[in-house]
């Protein structure tokens, strides 16, 4: 059916699955892509500009990108822990753990948004503890409270909830599987020979970790990192909950599309949904180059394991 | 891998926690004692604040006003309309979606072909993309403004329109036909049910092909090509040959799928209106309760969720336990 395409074969089936493979695709995915690039191309240069680098979305995007690239720092650094932890040291209830890092893959936004602005905010579970008008923070850690009449100092206290700071918990939330589950394959495949050359050369067990394994661990520890930043970017339900959303304070991209979305869908604007196609657009050249760069990365990561 | 498991069952948690001689590792690849305990304490404080306590959260928070107001919040029309939607939705769009990921698997792993790796790519699309984007894209082509918006989709339709009234009239399937020519005359996509199926698609459309593609790669072909050579025809070597090869991770995928699909948000909500009982998925109807201030309402349409994410967990591990075993 394409004799150039394949290779010859007696496998039936190609022109078929192939065939509705492609189908499919364009019709749910690359058609309807497509169109955010062909009405944001609908914009002049100079309004696109206007549009979509106006003051309100610098600020959107500074702190999206900030808080992604916060959480998937922060977990990079706990996942590579708890990634090792679970490979590593075996104990009862392992696999119950296991079960829930992935979690916020099952766990739909919306349902992690609500729970978490009910556990930071002043009357949570955390939020009581730390937020400056919470409860037991005013009576044991603040300046007036337990803390301040025995020491004479107290905690300012952290506002989380509808804060730049509830961005980045979410973010961390819905972020946290990626680290884990790229890096723990890579540990299980460990070479034992590489610690135990190390111990016997005499390098002591925080040097093996930090010159053996830990770079060992980069390309994979990386791919996670970028996976999480980019999961991060574009989340909406779990942030817009907790996030407050203050103009050109705590609104994020995702956020800001869907504002000049209603806003178009409401007024009959001379280029409809133009201004959201715009940031749209930035975001998806965005996602575009991460995943160019994930691709890049796993096939690093490939080669950096095949010897 | 076997041994290292039964060593921990017997030894248990604290035990393998804090004994140093007894675990089943070689002295060089063994941490320190104080290493363990405080790696395991970073990790352990790290999941229980950031996922155990969210989880808990839920139900602690649907349960605030006792048990029988939370009961009572699941006969309520607006939930149930809710989780018919829901379900509705994940009717549709998790079926499509596994009958592309066999077919995407199967082009993918059993032939050589130019481009291979860019489709590979472009099947793991929806996952890098905004779930707002997703619903955006199908405002930008049926939306008011859009390529194809109602008046001139239900122009297009029209033909069809009549056609199926002409079956109603006749008598044949009439319910089914009556409500699909109310459809057809005024098609809404946007604001309405097939909208939200759509941006549903979008947001979980790789997961089946994503969990075949690597397992039906490392499978091979060479029981297909025997099938073949024994005479077999297409559909009979994969119901045959590939098919229980292949259930478990089929299954995996669409427990995955299932569950992005019932708990989507941000892609519907831009999709879908919020009607109430009429356009309203469970996650939406979540926020809405939630921006009404019934908030304990709010946390027992999610308590329901939560409790498909946590079935949805538990039937993922039981079927690594089953895939690992074998």
């Amino acid at each position: 059916m394409f004799p150039r395409l394949k290779k010859h074969t007696v496998m039936p089936g190609f022109g078929m699955t192939l065939g509705f493979t492609l189908f499919y695709l364009s019709l749910i995915v690359l058609i309807p892509l497509s169109a955010v690039f062909i009405r944001a191309g609908g914009l002049s240069w100079h309004s696109f500009v206007d549009v979509a680098f106006s003051a309100r979305e610098l600020a959107a995007y500074r702190v999206t990108f900030l808080a992604s690239l916060a959480a998937a720092m922060v977990n990079a650094a706990f996942g590579l822990v708890l990634a090792w932890v679970l490979v590593r040291y075996p104990f009862r209830g392992r696999r119950v753990i296991d079960a829930l890092v992935d979690l916020p893959f099952a766990l739909p936004t919306a349902v992690a948004g609500i729970s978490l602005t009910a556990i930071y905010g002043k009357n949570g579970w955390i939020g009581r503890w730390i937020d400056p008008e919470g409860d037991m923070f005013l009576r044991f850690l603040s300046a007036n409270g337990l803390l301040g009449d025995c020491t004479g100092y107290g905690f300012a206290g952290i506002r989380v909830a509808y804060t730049e700071l509830g961005i980045f918990v979410a973010m961390t939330f819905i972020g946290l599987p990626f680290v884990v589950r790229t890096l723990q394959p890579v540990i299980e495949e460990l070479e034992p020979e590489m610690e135990e050359a190390a111990a016997t050369l005499g390098a002591t067990r925080l040097q093996t970790l930090s010159k053996v394994i830990l770079p060992e661990l980069m390309p994979a520890l990386l791919t996670g990192f970028a996976l999480a930043f980019a999961r991060a970017l574009g989340e909406y339900g779990s942030i817009i909950f907790i996030a407050g959303n203050q103009p050109g304070k705590t609104e994020i991209v995702p956020l800001r599309i869907l504002t000049k979305l209603e806003e178009s869908n409401a007024s009959a604007a001379h280029t409809p949904y133009a201004e959201a196609t715009a940031v749209a657009a930035i975001m998806l050249v965005a996602s575009f180059i991460l995943l160019l760069l994930i691709n890049l990365l796993q096939k690093w990561s490939r080669r950096h394991h095949a010897h | 891998m076997k041994t290292k498991n039964k060593k921990s069952s017997e030894t248990g948690f604290f035990a393998t926690l804090f004994t140093v001689s007894n675990s089943g590792e070689p002295q060089a690849r063994r941490d320190p004692t104080w290493m363990r305990i405080l790696l395991s304490i970073i990790a352990f404080s790290f999941l229980f604040g950031f996922l155990f306590v969210p989880l808990i959260a839920v139900f602690s928070e649907a349960l605030s006003n006792g048990w029988r107001v939370y009961c009572a919040l699941f006969i309520q029309e607006d939930a149930l309309a809710a989780l018919r939607l829901s379900l509705l939705t994940a009717a549709i769009a998790v079926p499509a979606n596994v009958l592309f990921g066999v077919a995407a698997a199967w082009a993918i792993t059993k032939f050589d072909f130019k481009g291979k790796s860019i489709l590979v790519t472009l099947i793991d699309l929806p996952f890098a993309i905004s779930p707002v984007i997703a619903g955006l894209v199908f405002v930008l082509i049926f939306g008011r403004h859009g390529w194809l918006p109602e008046q001139e989709l239900g122009n297009f339709l029209a033909p069809l329109a009549a056609l199926s009234r002409k079956a109603a009239d006749a008598g044949f399937f009439e319910d089914i036909f009556r409500a699909l020519t109310s459809w057809l005359d005024e098609p809404r996509i946007i604001f309405g049910v097939p909208g939200i199926v759509l941006a549903t698609i979008f947001v979980s459309f790789p997961f089946v092909a994503r969990e075949l593609v690597p397992l039906m790669q490392s499978q091979g072909r060479d029981e297909e090509y025997a099938a073949i050579t024994l005479g077999a025809n297409g559909w009979q070597t994969f119901w045959r040959v590939t098919l229980p090869n292949i259930k478990w991770g089929l299954f995996y995928g669409i427990i995955l799928c299932n569950a992005r699909a019932m708990g989507e948000f941000g892609a519907v909500s831009v999709v879908s209106g919020k009607i109430r009982s009429e356009t309203n998925t469970l996650p939406l109807h979540v926020e809405i309760l939630y921006n009404e201030y019934n908030s304990a309402a709010a946390f027992a349409v999610a308590s329901l969720l939560a409790m498909l994410a946590i079935v949805t967990l538990g039937l993922k591990s039981f079927v690594e336990w089953k895939t690992t075993r074998t």
